[in-house]
């Protein structure tokens, strides 16, 4: 693959509703100028940023070439060349939530490899992508309360300076299943498709706080990314998030700079993002910068509020959670995923037909996976196979010979170490709609 | 208020159910029109400015639902205030974008169901 030269685009902050274009009412139209020049000017200074609409054009064309079944996995232009990856094109049937911010899902059936490829990895940004840059002068500073003397690096001095770590770690959406909220919680409604399992290689969080020598007091990390806040304020930081100190110092909590043994692509992080297994996706921070270690709990933005939080005691649908009553998320729950056949296969009866798919538990591991073809009336166990490594998800498989003909539902139900089930029906519902491990279910007509 | 041809009315989720031929711009451009009505083009000028109106469109919400994120947005995402297009926008927003019940879990979506076969 040739890397192109992209032209210099223009500054199209609005292109995306040309069609309004002309329904702009003067009330906003100052503030729309004050947000074009201040988002779009550092694109100006950049030849090599794409814009959002080049990035979903290039998206859906490596898409479309990429759409036949068992093609190969898309890639990155050449950084080794360039050091400027292209955006990853996505596979043609990936979910659009939002295109400002992106927010990308997967159907269940494209994740049905080992380790998920880029072109099926989901998307979900708070803010504006930074502009693609050149790797090696990327630095990143460690400062706060906790840390004496602050440090910066070198994305390069990163990794030859500290041993490297390659680990297989699920990431998921917080949200991922609040579209089946009622009442509807706001935010994107994802169904089932914002997680994924790629391998990640990057040094250990710990080993460079060991380095720089963080003081007793440290409490929390809090990331800050080089994307920005949709508004364009260039003060508000879109999402700065982060995790206690036990956490932190796990030893497979990473600052990446790889994923399936390539730069990361732009939309995952490029080319630095911290990875933390087992916690909301929210805590990896994407295009990292800075780390503060902080002598409290992390303030940032999207850590306060009713963001990534859920109320402390459950509460009955649709209530009113003040914000002093609402708890971070932790640990995500036990979860399944059935990732083949695609839902609405047609079998034939008395012939097997192999289901499989991929568990996950957040910090614990998964103990076994059963599968109901009766609407959970009962259930058969499935062949589960041990993580890879912490954090990464389980494969199962079950081979069902389907005895009748008719409408059948393949639910999927997983249990973790500590014998907590999935439910069967959504759990308790949460002002935002985080945490929605219900059972996955997909849809087989056998036939004669 | 006439709706122009350009905002054509977009009631259900305009995904296609798995064409390769469908690519991701022509879907982006469908997730951006709003549901033709008194306020629209409000709603069209004044939210689209920071974000996508696919963040309109992929949510449901009552009265107070969408007063609740409005608010919301004026105190932790620097929108302005609404004044007096505020009272039009929450109408439109309530009355094309309310929620329906859904219990605790919906069957299936049809676009996972099997196809019927051809010689039935």
């Amino acid at each position: 693959m040739q890397f192109k030269t992209y032209e210099r685009p223009k500054c199209d902050r609005h292109s995306d509703t040309e069609g309004m274009r002309w329904y702009r009412l003067d009330l906003v139209l100052a503030r729309i100028e004050r947000h074009q020049r201040a988002v779009c000017m550092p694109k100006l200074k950049n030849p090599t940023r794409l814009t959002r609409r080049e990035w979903l054009k290039r998206a859906s064309k490596g898409a479309a070439l990429l759409s036949v079944p068992g093609a190969a996995s898309a890639v990155t232009a050449p950084q080794e060349r360039t050091a400027r990856p292209a955006p990853a094109p996505k596979h043609s049937e990936m979910r659009l939530l939002n295109d400002r911010p992106l927010n990308l899902e997967a159907p269940a059936h494209l994740l049905n490899d080992q380790v998920t490829r880029a072109d099926r990895l989901f998307v979900r940004n708070n803010g504006l992508m930074p502009a693609l840059t050149r790797a090696d002068d990327w630095t990143l500073t460690f400062d706060g309360e906790a840390v004496s003397m602050p440090k910066t690096f070198t994305l390069k001095a990163l990794k030859e300076e500290f041993e490297q770590v390659s680990l297989q770690m699920t990431l998921e959406c917080g949200g991922n299943g609040r579209s089946e909220f009622d009442p509807p919680a706001s935010g994107n409604q994802w169904t089932t498709g914002a997680v994924g399992c790629p391998k990640w290689t990057g040094v250990r969080l710990r080993d460079v706080l060991q380095r720089i020598g963080v003081q007793e007091n440290a409490v929390y990390i809090g990331y800050y990314g080089a994307d920005r806040h949709l508004s364009g304020d260039l003060s508000k930081s879109p999402i700065s998030r982060g995790v206690p100190m036990h956490k932190a110092l796990e030893p497979e909590t990473l600052l990446a700079f790889s994923m399936n043994d390539e730069a990361i692509p732009l939309e995952h992080g490029y080319p630095l993002r911290l990875v933390v297994g087992g916690w909301p996706g929210s805590v990896c921070g994407k295009w990292l910068q800075r780390i503060r270690v902080r002598d409290r709990v992390h303030d940032g933005e999207k850590m306060l509020g009713s963001s990534y939080r859920v109320p402390c005691e459950p509460v009955a649908r649709g209530s009113q959670v003040p914000d002093d009553a609402m708890c971070i998320i932790e640990s995500m729950p036990v979860k399944s995923l059935i990732t083949t056949p695609r839902s609405g296969q047609l079998c034939m009866v008395g012939r097997p037909l192999s289901i499989g798919g991929f568990a996950w538990a957040g910090d614990d591991a998964v103990k076994t996976v059963q599968l109901s073809s009766d609407f959970g009336a009962t259930w058969q166990s499935a062949q589960l196979a041990e993580p890879v490594n912490r954090f990464a998800w389980q494969r199962f498989e079950y081979e069902w010979t389907p005895s009748k003909t008719g409408y059948f539902e393949i639910w999927a139900k997983a249990t973790d170490v500590q014998d907590r089930d999935q439910p069967m029906v959504v759990p308790g519902w949460n002002p935002k709609g985080y945490l929605n491990n219900a059972c996955h279910r997909i849809a087989v007509q056998v036939v004669a | 208020m006439k709706a122009p041809l350009i905002l054509s009315v977009i009631i259900s989720i305009p995904w296609s159910t798995g064409h390769a031929a469908t690519d991701i711009e022509m879907k982006s451009s469908q997730a951006l029109m709003l549901k033709a009505g008194e306020g629209m083009r409000l709603v069209a000028a004044q939210c689209s400015v920071c974000h996508s109106l696919a963040l309109v469109t992929q949510n449901r919400a009552d009265r107070r639902g969408w007063t609740d994120l409005i608010r919301w947005m004026q105190a932790k995402h620097g929108l302005w205030p609404l004044g007096e297009f505020e009272a039009p926008i929450l109408d439109y927003l309530a009355k094309y974008y309310a929620p329906t019940s859904a219990g605790r879990r919906q069957p299936l979506g049809m676009d996972l169901l099997p196809k019927p076969r051809e010689d039935d």
